[in-house]
């Protein structure tokens, strides 16, 4: 009843805080399952903490509108490459890293530096302006399989199949890698 | 720039953060190829979430922003296959996944 009595205009700004709390609820998701990855003495926890990372990343992408981008992100990282890891977590039996690790000096000049990265980004962040007024619409099919297609095959045409060259080098030198074994 | 665009590049500027924090003090040579994925990740939020909001045709959003981020995947990939096949063969050759017992190419 109170949806038929409110204006367009109300709705549709109750629509934009939708989007914006899931997007904080999601960035929020990906910021402590990030830490969980980077902390945890558990590789596998890690690694399994890793894929709500993704996951999230992937929600983040798609209130972006890019739901193709979306997609690839469960398909390639959270399917491809988190399996792999896992795979070979599993083949090395890689449980808990050893108690001890690096002193207390390398951690403190590891956080002062991660801290002062995080600083200078966020006032690259600060600083950033997108050169177009706000509340334009975005372009008809934006983020769509079509329009990706279409800039990919012509004007990123080349780029697109060294990529692709890459891949091939990659997989050939992965499987020449594992497979030889290295001398001493 | 609108408020969504603002937190999204917050959260990648952190999430990069994170990552370096997992690459430079940790020894497990697979948290350390983790932390690049998450890092990776991060810039790619970052080209998204600034691709949609510059001028395109007919409107808001670049679609170049997520050819980067495509390419940027599959070098991931790329990235991700290599490197575990060296944990791999480092693995066979030291028993170790340990990054104090592979230093091979220190001084």
């Amino acid at each position: 009843m109170d949806a038929l009595l409110t204006p367009a205009c109300c709705v549709a700004l109750a629509a934009i805080t939708a989007v914006e709390a899931k997007l904080y609820i999601a960035g929020i998701v990906a910021l402590v399952s990030g830490l969980v990855v980077v902390m945890h003495r558990n590789s596998v926890i890690g690694a399994l903490f890793l894929v709500l990372n993704l996951l999230s990343v992937a929600v983040m992408f798609a209130l972006l509108d890019a739901y193709f981008m979306a997609v690839l992100q469960v398909l390639i990282y959270a399917g491809a490459i988190v399996v792999l890891i896992i795979f070979v977590l599993m083949l090395l039996n890689v449980g808990r890293e050893p108690r001890g690790g690096p002193g207390l000096g390398v951690r403190l000049m590891a956080l002062l530096l991660g801290l002062a990265m995080v600083f200078a980004l966020v006032r690259a962040v600060r600083s950033f302006t997108p050169g177009s007024e706000d509340g334009g619409v975005l372009t008809e099919g934006y983020g769509t399989v079509s329009q990706l297609g279409e800039a990919l095959f012509n004007q990123y045409f080349y780029p697109f199949e060294v990529v692709s060259l890459a891949l091939v080098a990659a997989m050939a030198g992965a499987v020449l890698l594992a497979k030889r074994y290295l001398e001493d | 720039m609108s408020e969504a665009t603002t937190f999204c590049l917050i959260v990648s500027a952190v999430l990069f953060g994170i990552g370096t924090l997992g690459v430079l003090p940790r020894r497990s040579a697979i948290t350390i190829l983790m932390s690049i994925e998450i890092m990776l990740n991060a810039g790619n939020l970052a080209l998204i979430a600034v691709s949609r909001v510059l001028p395109g045709q007919g409107g808001l959003g670049l679609v170049d922003g997520h050819v980067f981020v495509l390419f940027v995947l599959a070098i991931a990939a790329a990235e991700a296959a290599v490197g575990l096949a060296i944990v791999l063969a480092l693995y066979r050759l030291k028993r170790s996944t340990d990054i104090e017992v592979l230093r091979l190419l220190r001084w």
